[in-house]
Order: C-alpha cells, then structure tokens, then sequence
C-alpha cells in the first residue's frame, strides 16, 4: 500500500512546475471556449469554402445539379476562347496601374501641404477625408454617374468655355476613366495614414538638412520621401489589392451591364455576372481563383521590390 | 535670416496655400454639395442650372422619393439598420473574445492559429464567395439577413480581431494579475477587466462595422432576392433601374438621404475614424 500510495501523492498534490501545466490545461479549456466562434467560421466560411472553391473550379456546376469534374477546362477556356476575359483583365489592370499611382500621389501631395502646422488642419483634413468615407456607396455612384453624364454638370462647365464634352458615361473611350477619376477623388484615407507618417519623421533631421544647404526640392527627395517608403509600400499594397476587388462603383455606373461595350467590364463585375446571372458557378470558381493568384502575384513582386526601394529605419 | 525675418516672408506663402487648400477642399466636396442642390431642383432644372443655390425648390423630390419604386424607403431603411446593428454587435461581440484568448491565453496550436487568422484578412472576398453562397443555399438561408449577419458573429472580420489584439497588448498584465489573484477566473477577467479597457477599439470596430455593412452593396446583391428585404443601396438600385429620367430629383433625393447615417456617424466619431485608419491603416 504505501509503495504504491507514494506515486500517487505527488499527483495529488504536484509541484510548483506541475501545478502551471494543470492551470494551462485549464486556461486551454477556456482559451477555445473563447475561440469556439471563430473556429467555426474559420472552417466552414473560410478554409472550407476556399477548398471547394478550387474544386468547384475543376468542374462545371449550375448551384441546382451536382458538379460535375471537368478537369482544367475551365481555366482552358478563360485563357484561350473567352475575349470577355480578356477584357475583364484589361479593364481592371487599366483601373489599378491608372487609379492607384494617382491616388497615392494626390494623397501624399496634400498630405505634404497639410503637414506644415497649419492652423485648420483637423478641418482640411476631414473635408479632405469625407469622400473616401463616402465613396464605396451606391449614392455616390449614381451622383457620378450624373456628374459626368451627357447633359452633367462637368460637360455644363466645360460648355461655358465653349467645349462640348462627349457623354463620358456612354462612350466606351471614357466610361473607364470616371470610374478612375471616382477612385482618385477618394485619396482621402491614404491621405490620413500618410500624414500620420509624416509626423513621425523628427524635425532635427530635416534641421540638418538645413544646415547642410538643402533646398526643399532636395530636402523631399533625400530625407521625407525615403523616410516615408514604408508608408508608401503599405499604401501602395492595401490600394491594390482593394482596387483589384473594385465592384458596387462599376456595377452602378454601367446599370450592371460592364457596358458601354464592355469598357467597364471589371474582373468583379464579370465573375459576379459568370456566377449569379448566369449560374455558371464552376468557371466562377475558377476566375476567383486566378483573381486570388493575380492579387498574391502583385503583392508578392510588391514585397520582393521593396527591398531594393524601402528604407527602414533599423537598415540605416 | 533671422526667425523672424523669415516668419514675415512665409506668410504671404501661407495665405496662398491656405487658398490653394480651400480651393481644393471645396473641389473634392462640390459633387456633394450639387447632389444636395439637386435633389431640391425639379427636373428640368437639374440639368440646366449649373448653381449650387436652386432657383426653384421642390421638396416634394423627398416625398416622391420616400414612396421608393415599389416598396417605399422606410422599408429599406429598417432593413439597412437591421442589418447593420446586428453586424456591429456580432464583430464587437465576437472579435473581442477572440482577441482576449489570442492576447492574454496559452493554448494548444497559438501559433498556427494566430498565422492563419493573419492570412484570412488579406484574403478577397471571392475566393470564398461561390461555396458560402452554396452552402447558405443549402442550409436555406438565402433570402434572408442571416448569411450577412452570421458570420460576424464567427469572427469572419478578421481584421477587427488583429485590431483588438494590439490594444489589449497594451493594457497592463498586472490587472489580469489583481483579478486572479482576487479569484476571477478567464470569462470574468474578460468581463469586467479587458472589456472596460478595450472600449476605444470596440468603438472603432463597431463604426467601421457600421460603415461598411451600410454601404455593402455585393452580399445584399447576393443573398436578398425578394424586394421587401431589401437593403438602402438595393433600394437605390431598384429606383436608378425602374423609373425614367424624369425622376432624377427623387432618386438623387434618396441618395442624399441615405448618406445622412453616414454624415452622423463621422460627424461624431470624426477623431476616432481618423485614428483608426492613421493607426492601423483599415481603409476608409
């Protein structure tokens, strides 16, 4: 009995380093009564779906009929027969490489006039700011689309100077770029994180750049720009991925249609038209998979360029 | 040259860059300020008279508005709030318990936990699109608010979540320290300590959650076919399709109208906006 009791004791009753295993175990309970919720999304709304979506790529599937396995024909068929595809491509690359370098530049160009202790910089900054807040609205999109429609208020302007604008709405050759020239209107929310940034370059080294003679052209491109590369990188990659997924502004300007003559054919707008209108949710699958792999590519070159042209401040 | 020298030769500067900004200030909100003036312009006027101060007013654009194209707005708004509200308490709800047991516990699989939750916030909305739609199709909850509101209450805004982790990692251990000392065990450390504390971040996710599920316009798209369900954009939508251009002075009315939420939600929380988006960078 008591050889056998003597194991035991210590069970009941373990040591200091024993006894944090026993809480652990117990905080583990907790910790994935916590995350319960969120596992359960995880598997069925994220990783799940992302599977199936894959698989669903590989088949041809209309939601009512069992999925049937078609191989890779549906990508077959993206990259050599489909010339919607191809436009949905053009179109929404057009947008990103047109909306995203303009509206990291107005963002850091107003930024920069606004970082100069100015008296009524909360104000500037919020007037600045609204339209990104108001942007993604469906609301905002119809007002576009009468802003630059024929008889709008941008061609009565231009009629005051005796031009007679064309019917930016309508015309397969401009459609594009007003849904460009929404997105540049919305540099409001970059504009923010680059001033946030730019506070945080210390005034002393721009001070020595004084000293040394530099004119305020030289003082931008030797100490503010590459002190704010982080901030750029990280803008310049959340705008693209965001611009790739642009929707609701070209749904609404085109009536849904990706029209005039497909000019605002957005990858989204194709996908959702493949998926929801036509019911063909395999070749769907398979566009949003290269839509994935299209954003992870850009994304990718991005972090591998950038350490050739960001500077962080621990690398000096 | 002397500080004071070059304060009298910089003011001049200002003043134009003062009027250089105001200028642009009032560029950026002219296409506001016309939706505004025309949706208290008749029709014909709308598209004639270029001033911002109508010469003719016609509220009625409101009343005709409000009517909508075949359910009258009130019907969307509510749906809207429906919606919104609840999103707004299934993100606090559920992201802060997730963020509590990834900021202050040990479990099992932290790490590879922690890195998938980080990968699923960058990950496009349409990589899961088509099979989510397949399975609320199964489950028979297409057509209703559930396939846009159950899944913030399983956390699926993972980006909330990152955001709550970084300010519960600021509040000090040594108050989880006290209340286990005092007893408390995990939930009512959550409770009554980390949630009090964690307010400004709950305040941020509810109005960025706000925002966002307000102006969705996809998901609704999606899931909700029959009209009375309807969301505010849907709402939109349903009257830009349905009615001829006469009816330009109610819809861009509606437009308006259904920025209001908008404008109240940044006119009170204009600073915490701004912080979170100069903070963490979730955009705008």
């Amino acid at each position: 009995m008591t050889i056998t009791s003597a194991p035991t004791a210590p069970r009941a009753r373990p040591p200091a380093g024993r006894r944090k295993v026993g809480l652990n175990a117990r905080q583990n309970k907790a910790a994935f009564v916590f995350l319960a919720p969120w596992i359960i999304g995880m598997v069925c709304l994220t990783l799940g779906p992302i599977l199936a979506s894959f698989y669903l790529s590989l088949t041809d599937y209309d939601m009512f009929t069992a999925p049937e396995w078609i191989g890779g024909q549906n990508y077959v068929k993206m990259f050599s027969e489909d010339r919607r595809y191809f436009q949905a491509l053009k179109v929404t690359f057009t947008y990103v490489f047109l909306s995203v370098p303009l509206k990291l530049a107005f963002a850091l160009a107003i930024a920069m006039l606004l970082n100069r202790g100015l008296k009524g910089l909360g104000f500037y900054r919020s007037i600045y700011y609204l339209p990104s807040l108001l942007g993604g609205s469906v609301a905002v999109a119809i007002m576009w689309r009468q802003v630059f429609s024929y008889d709008g208020v941008i061609n009565q302007f231009l009629l005051k100077f005796g031009i007679s604008g064309p019917s930016w709405i309508t015309s397969p050759d401009y459609a594009l770029y007003t849904l460009v020239a929404l997105a540049v209107w919305q540099f409001g929310s970059p504009m923010v994180i680059f001033l946030a940034g730019l506070k945080q370059i210390p005034q002393d080294v721009y001070d020595a750049a004084e000293v040394d003679g530099a004119t305020p052209v030289r003082k931008f491109f030797a100490v503010t720009l590459p002190l704010l590369t982080p901030i750029i990188f990280f803008n310049f990659v959340m705008q693209t991925i965001g611009a790739f997924q642009a929707f609701t502004p070209a749904y609404i300007v085109s009536n849904g249609t990706g029209g005039p003559a497909d000019s605002t054919l957005f990858y989204t707008l194709y996908l959702y038209e493949q998926a929801f209108t036509n019911f063909q949710m395999g070749y769907a699958s398979a566009m949003a998979w290269v839509l994935v792999a299209i954003i992870a590519v850009v994304t990718a070159i991005s972090f591998f360029s950038a350490r050739y042209w960001v500077h962080y401040g621990d690398q000096r | 040259m002397s500080a004071a020298a070059r304060k009298t030769r910089a003011r001049p500067n200002r003043i134009l860059l003062h009027a250089f900004l105001l200028a642009g200030a009032l560029l950026m909100v002219y296409p506001l300020l016309w939706l505004a003036s025309s949706s208290l312009k008749p029709a014909n006027l709308i598209f004639s008279d270029l001033s911002l101060w109508p010469k003719e007013i016609r509220p009625e654009n409101y009343v005709d508005g409000w009517r909508g194209a075949a359910l009258p707005f009130s019907t969307f708004f509510i749906n809207s709030f429906i919606i919104a509200g609840l999103a707004v308490v299934g993100n606090v709800l559920a992201c802060s318990l997730v963020a509590y047991a990834f900021a202050r516990l040990n479990f099992a699989f932290k790490r590879t936990l922690f890195a998938l939750m980080m990968m699923t916030i960058m990950l496009p909305l349409h990589a899961t699109l088509i099979p989510q739609y397949a399975l609320f199709y199964g489950l028979g909850w297409v057509n209703t608010f559930l396939p846009l509101v159950v899944p913030k209450f399983l956390a699926v805004d993972a980006f909330f979540i990152f955001l709550m982790i970084q300010f519960i990692r600021g509040i000090p251990r040594e108050l989880d320290e006290a209340a286990t000392v005092d007893g408390a065990g995990p939930f009512r450390i959550y409770w009554s300590v980390i949630l009090p504390l964690l307010t400004p971040a709950l305040i941020t996710t509810a109005v960025f959650s706000f925002i966002w599920t307000y102006e969705d316009f996809l998901s609704p798209l999606v899931y909700l076919t029959s009209m009375d369900l309807y969301t505010v954009p849907q709402g939109l939508r349903l009257m830009m399709a349905s009615k001829g251009a006469s009816s330009w002075g109610p819809l861009l009315a509606m437009s308006l109208l259904s920025l209001v939420p908008l404008f109240i939600v940044f006119a009170f929380f204009q600073r915490r906006l701004i912080d979170g988006i100069a903070t963490t960078g979730l955009k705008g």
